[in-house]
């Protein structure tokens, strides 16, 4: 071929978005209007966050070494798992894929300059740090126990911790959802560059589509339900409490209305991820692209229909409850959609095993054990014996951690060369996946089983015979741990020192990968015109594979 | 993100900026749908299981100045249909007048409100330990009829002698309506800070036919705000008048 | 897309028949319809809505996408109304929810 090989190129570009100046140092990174600076910005706060409930987690799990609790009272049992759940879903997972990678990529990759409204974007972020601090005040100033649940009249009377501010906390973070969903919306509606048909968008592009989608149709509705339970804890009125005539399932329906589908805004991006992994290196169109698109959609509006079943033991009536766990085993159905046509996808590619693949496979992996137990879940005969045991949570730990993280992780180091310019060392987090992949299970495998012989979950103690598997969940949490602390580390490392990676190191598809990396301010030279099919490696020259047999291009020299 | 006239650097016509900026409201439009959608449902929960309680609270209210804001705020409505309409055909001065218009029917109808919150406290119909719905039929002012309290005391006595809840669940009716009118008249007050923004830019002559979309997305918020209106009035004091 | 103005007299006309309907509908309070007292004050603020969406905010004469979006959130309120109250109204227990007077009394 006569291109460049990327694997030649020696330095950055010579101007990029990380190095141009709009002012100041620090200040022209916090009054930035530019969608990959407010990424990073976004990365770097919910790093903070994923620290955060990390640590509450590995306080629970050595907590739980022992049957009668090694460590904590149990009243700061019930903060820990609190904190944990409520840094890790508002702060850390419904932000994760969507605001870091989204705001980064979903410009670049319709041919956009930014998206369609760059101040409101850094708005959304200056939310997220108040809504945070209002939420880490909480945590610092009486912790939180009422679970991330919130429910009433525990939140909105009895708790003696500090929930007011976290609700508030919530209830602010919950704009900053909505403004970067309203983004997403009108950038893909109005600002794809010419040729950039609905059909020529990345599987990322619509995923993020439909996660939109559920923040602008879900959130305002948790935002109000929080306002209420927080306006009836700090006024004594009687939304939800049944002292005063209020109704707690109210409160339940309202918030399950917003925080069912909130899996989807984790797990849709994840998915979007995924989409974009798999054909990059079986290098080979995706199976099925308007399946998987539709699916996404299918996804977002099934999941606004099923929220009852969390509900299945409450008062709910049973003919309720029945529609529910009907219209619940519906979203197997587009789910089933993408895993058939990811692994269709990967039949006679041509597959190399470079890290961000090997990440997207254990996705598979964990998404399907994670989402065939949610049909355990949403079966309402079985669902009475394993609600609230751990079963559900070692459930929507295989859905939001073996998935939603899973992704991101695998996200992280697929788009890392065009995030920094460069490249990390390929043996170790090759390692550093499959040292996350074993952790994963060996930390929540044992909580299915837990669950269904009747560990109750946010129990601060258990009875002795359940020790073995508990000590395996422990074990497994500390090698999960080293999982997540290895590509932290040469992650960081090879911000600095890592290879030059060139503008399309794998190769990939995605026009995100025909601009420098790091890309300019302004993404792209001149405003670029799609004439190419998605995920389309035989009519473009210009990857430099070669016709004919594929042959795997290493973008790693070294290790 | 650099600015050349009334374009922004990031977009590549003026049509795509309107465009996006107009969808961009809509969008938002929707979120408030489901925010108030959230409000509501929690009314109709609420009044399905305590309607007695919501018909006797419902009744304390002043029918006369919610009748009077519910012409005030569609007055309103028109004054900013007819401020988009003057930039739409580029009468300049117009466009100035009817948005002061308009900021100032809003000001009456948050200004009736006041006097309505005003009276909720004389009347003891705050939630919370001094709440008492017999208090109004028991305490009349003087500027009141004396023949419409007698009914009116008649039937809360009445209502009350029925369902010994009532008042504990008028509690409810009350949190409900200060929650509710209160967030209208949140958004309303946000409404009057962005007329304030638009009339200083009006009095500079920033909106001509080619570019007024702020006068056009402010409008599309105030008439959404009206439409919570429109359906609170009935829903908050028409509950129970026909008894 | 060219911008399509809305004339004052139509404007006007609207101003009009909302101002009816609110007469309406504190007339129509003040009959006794029983249950369908609720119907009709909701329909005729349904119908006031819809002219405020279709003439006012020109919903009418925006673009197939604008009306799309408008759709959309009724459907939501709709699956959120819906769904909750199809649980309240098969309910095995009738009426009310819960009772406060031992509260209250104490």
């Amino acid at each position: 071929m006569s291109n460049t090989p990327p694997t030649l190129v020696r330095e950055l570009p010579h101007k990029h978005y990380l190095n141009a100046t709009y002012g100041a140092g620090l200040r022209s990174w916090l009054l930035t209007t530019d969608h990959k600076r407010i990424a990073l910005l976004y990365l770097a706060s919910v790093t903070v966050f994923f620290f955060i409930g990390g640590v509450l987690a590995t306080m629970i799990r050595i907590h739980l070494l022992t049957p009668g609790g090694a460590l904590v009272t149990p009243e700061t049992y019930n903060k820990l798992f609190t904190m944990h759940g409520v840094a890790m879903i508002f702060f850390f997972l419904i932000p994760s894929i969507p605001a870091v990678f989204g705001n980064f990529l979903i410009p670049l990759m319709i041919g956009a300059k930014d998206l369609a409204f760059p101040k409101i974007n850094l708005l959304s972020w200056y939310i997220y740090v108040i809504g945070g601090c209002f939420v880490l005040y909480s945590f610092g100033t009486g912790g939180l126990d009422t679970g991330w649940t919130f429910y009433t009249p525990l939140s909105s009377v009895y708790s003696n911790s500090a929930v007011t501010p976290a609700v508030l906390g919530i209830f602010i973070n919950g704009f900053s959802s909505i403004l970067t969903g309203l983004n997403f919306i009108v950038t893909i509606h109005t600002m794809r560059a010419p040729g950039m048909t609905w059909f020529r968008m990345p599987l990322f592009v619509w995923a993020h589509y439909a996660t939109s989608l559920v923040m602008i149709l879900g959130t305002p509705v948790v935002a109000i339900t929080l306002l209420l339970a927080g306006l009836e804890r700090m006024f004594h009125l009687g939304f939800f409490n049944p002292a005063l005539g209020g109704d707690p399932i109210l409160f339940q329906h309202l918030f399950w209305f917003y925080s069912h589908p909130a899996v989807y805004i984790m797990i849709l991006p994840a998915m979007g991820v995924i989409s974009e992994i798999i054909p990059t290196f079986a290098r080979k169109p995706i199976f099925g692209y308007a399946f998987i698109a539709g699916s996404s959609i299918a996804i977002a509006v099934i999941g606004f229909l099923v929220w009852a079943h969390h509900m299945f033991v409450t008062g709910e009536s049973t003919y309720a409850a029945l529609t529910f766990s009907f219209l619940s085993y519906l979203v197997a159905i587009p789910s089933a959609v993408k895993v058939f046509n990811w692994t269709s996808t990967l039949y006679k590619g041509s597959i190399s095993w470079d890290p961000p693949m090997i990440y997207a496979l254990g996705f598979i992996g964990l998404f399907v054990i994670g989402g065939l137990t949610g049909l355990f879940l949403a079966c309402l005969g079985l669902d009475i014996h394993i609600h609230d045991t751990y079963f559900v949570v070692a459930h929507f730990h295989y859905i939001m951690v073996g998935g939603a993280v899973m992704g991101y992780v695998g996200g992280l180091h697929f788009w890392w060369p065009k995030i920094t310019g460069r490249l990390y060392p390929r043996s170790l987090s090759r390692f550093a996946a499959v040292v996350l992949f074993i952790g994963f299970n060996l930390t929540f495998f044992p909580q299915f089983i837990l669950g269904y012989l009747g560990m109750p979950r946010r129990y601060h103690t258990y009875p002795p015979e359940f020790q073995v598997l508990n000590v395996l969940s422990t074990a497994g949490a500390s090698i999960l741990a080293l999982g997540y602390l290895l590509p932290m580390s040469y992650l960081t490392w090879s911000m600095r020192y890592g290879r030059v990676a060139g503008p399309n190191p794998w190769p990939a598809t995605g026009l995100e990968w025909k601009t420098d990396s790091p890309p300019l301010t302004e993404n792209f030279e001149v405003t670029p015109v799609v004439t190419w099919e998605p995920y389309d490696f035989k009519n473009r020259p210009d990857l430099g594979l070669g016709t004919g047999t594929p042959s795997p291009a290493p973008a790693h020299g070294d290790d | 993100m650099h600015r050349t006239g009334q374009l922004y650097g990031h977009f590549e016509t003026l049509e795509q900026q309107k465009e996006s900026a107009a969808l961009g409201m809509w969008v938002f439009l929707v979120t408030e749908v489901l925010f108030f959608g959230g409000l509501f449902l929690a009314y109709t929960v609420n009044r399905g299981a305590f309607s007695t309680a919501f018909g006797a609270g419902s009744n304390t209210l002043d029918i006369k100045l919610g009748g009077f804001n519910t012409v005030v705020l569609i007055m309103s409505s028109l004054t900013m249909a007819m401020a988009v309409w003057s930039a739409q055909v580029g009468k300049k001065k117009l466009v100035s007048i009817f948005l002061i218009a308009t900021l100032g029917l809003g000001t009456v109808f948050l200004g009736v409100k006041v006097i309505e919150y005003k009276q909720k406290f004389d009347h003891h119909l705050i939630p919370g330990q001094g709440f008492d719905m017999r208090y109004r039929s028991e305490h009349p002012r003087a500027t009141d009829d004396p023949k419409e309290i007698a009914i009116e005391k008649e039937e809360v006595e009445k209502t009350f002698a029925v369902d010994q809840d009532t008042n504990a669940h008028g509690q409810l009716y009350f949190s409900l309506y200060f929650a509710m009118t209160g967030l209208h008249a949140l958004h309303m007050i946000v409404g009057a800070g962005l007329l304030v923004w638009l009339i200083k830019a009006s009095f500079a002559g920033r909106f001509t036919p080619q570019y007024n979309t702020p006068v056009e997305i402010v409008g599309l918020y105030w008439h959404f705000v009206d439409i919570v209106w429109i359906y609170l009035f009935p829903l908050l004091y028409l509950i129970d008048r026909h008894r | 897309m060219t911008e399509h103005i809305v004339s004052p007299k139509i404007y006007l006309a609207i101003f009009a028949t909302l101002m009816a309907g609110t007469g309406i509908t504190v007339w129509a309070a003040f009959q006794n319809f029983g249950k369908f007292n609720i119907v009709i004050a909701l329909a005729i603020a349904t119908i006031k809505a819809t002219l405020v969406v279709l003439y006012f905010m020109h919903a009418r004469y925006s673009p197939k996408r604008t009306q799309l979006v408008i759709v959309c959130s009724v459907f939501w309120l709709a699956i959120m109304l819906s769904l909750t109250l199809a649980d309240y109204n098969t309910r095995r227990h009738e009426g009310r929810l819960a009772s406060a007077t031992t509260c209250y009394r104490a």
